[in-house]
């Protein structure tokens, strides 16, 4: 296996694990509360409408020109890594909640049980909030395994990495049978959002005509590189006199 | 609102989120990496630039 494929499958591993860790926290708030056969279906619809996704737009994205491929996917993967680099070191500095998997449970159940009762069978409120809640944290992961997996030629990996980590998540929540506080989502985000940025600047930079020096070895250097700098803002940030705590978490 | 609109504004909110000025300067370091290239210069050293400014700059209004 090679470099560019370890950073794919350990990026897809860690970013579909902290999703699932969302989206398992909203299906056994309503499994719990109110009908887990309509939860469950809810999740069984979600994860259809994601797999059509997946085999419909991956063999489209192979198609294209390998540059063309990775500029628009260097381009997508930067912005978003960004986004996840940003609010990671936010909360690292402490101007940003830190996410609390055992309140959005709290939150989720109470308004599970609040909301009205249709009667014994199908539980529409189920099934709609667990359908909603795996189809959303779900796209992100999707559009992380077709863009690495389709830039690299290897959705299959990608693919693989995403079932595994799902696995992984949904058998310690059936084992703990409680929303899993205690995984270090922020730093689970942290790194993520360092390997989007780094392979976005990669393929970014590839596609629109660059070279790299010492070529696929340049990443030895831009995902330290990109960790490092994003430590030094996490201190930054902390020494800054505008330093506050606040908010609710994203 | 046509599903159209709804469905285009789904993906912009998905893509660019809460920070357009960060997808724009990808955009734009994209583009100079693009011209740079084309110019036969070394190009390499601009999408890293971008990136660690257009964090810092996002922060820093994210501090404010």
């Amino acid at each position: 296996m090679s470099g560019q494929e370890i950073g794919l499958a350990l990026s897809v591993f860690f970013a579909c694990a902290v999703e699932a860790v969302e989206a398992l926290t909203i299906v056994l708030a309503v499994g719990v509360t109110r009908s887990w056969r309509s939860a469950l279906t809810g999740v069984g619809a979600a994860t259809l409408v994601l797999a059509v996704i997946v085999a419909a737009l991956g063999p489209a994205l192979t198609q294209l020109p390998i540059d063309v491929l990775r500029v628009v996917v260097g381009g997508l993967l930067l912005v978003f890594g960004l986004q996840w680099l940003r609010k990671a070191v936010l909360r690292y500095a402490g101007l940003k909640a830190l996410h609390d998997e055992d309140k959005a449970f709290a939150e989720e159940t109470d308004a599970a049980r609040s909301a009205a009762r249709a009667g014994s069978g199908f539980d529409g409120y189920s099934f709609t909030i667990a359908f909603k809640g795996v189809l959303l944290e779900g796209l992100e992961v999707a559009f992380i395994v077709l863009t690495f997996g389709a830039s690299q030629h290897n959705i299959g990996l990608a693919a693989v990495a995403a079932a595994v980590a799902i696995a992984v998540v949904v058998l310690a929540g059936v084992l703990v049978r409680a929303p899993l506080a205690r995984v270090p989502e922020n730093t689970l985000k942290f790194f993520v959002g360092v390997m989007l940025t780094s392979f976005g600047i990669f393929w970014g930079a590839e596609g629109a005509g660059a070279s790299w020096p010492g070529g696929d070895a340049a990443l030895l250097v831009l995902i330290p590189g990109v960790a490092l700098a994003s430590l030094a803002m996490v201190r930054w940030l902390r020494r800054a006199p505008a330093h506050r705590a606040v908010g609710e978490p994203a | 609102m046509s599903w159209i609109v709804r469905a285009a504004h789904a993906i912009w909110e998905f893509v660019v989120g809460d920070d357009p000025v960060t997808a724009f300067g990808v955009v734009v370091a994209l583009g100079a990496t693009a011209l740079i290239a084309a110019a036969g210069a070394p190009a390499w050293w601009v999408m890293p630039l971008a990136a660690l400014g257009l964090l810092g700059l996002s922060l820093r209004r994210a501090a404010r």
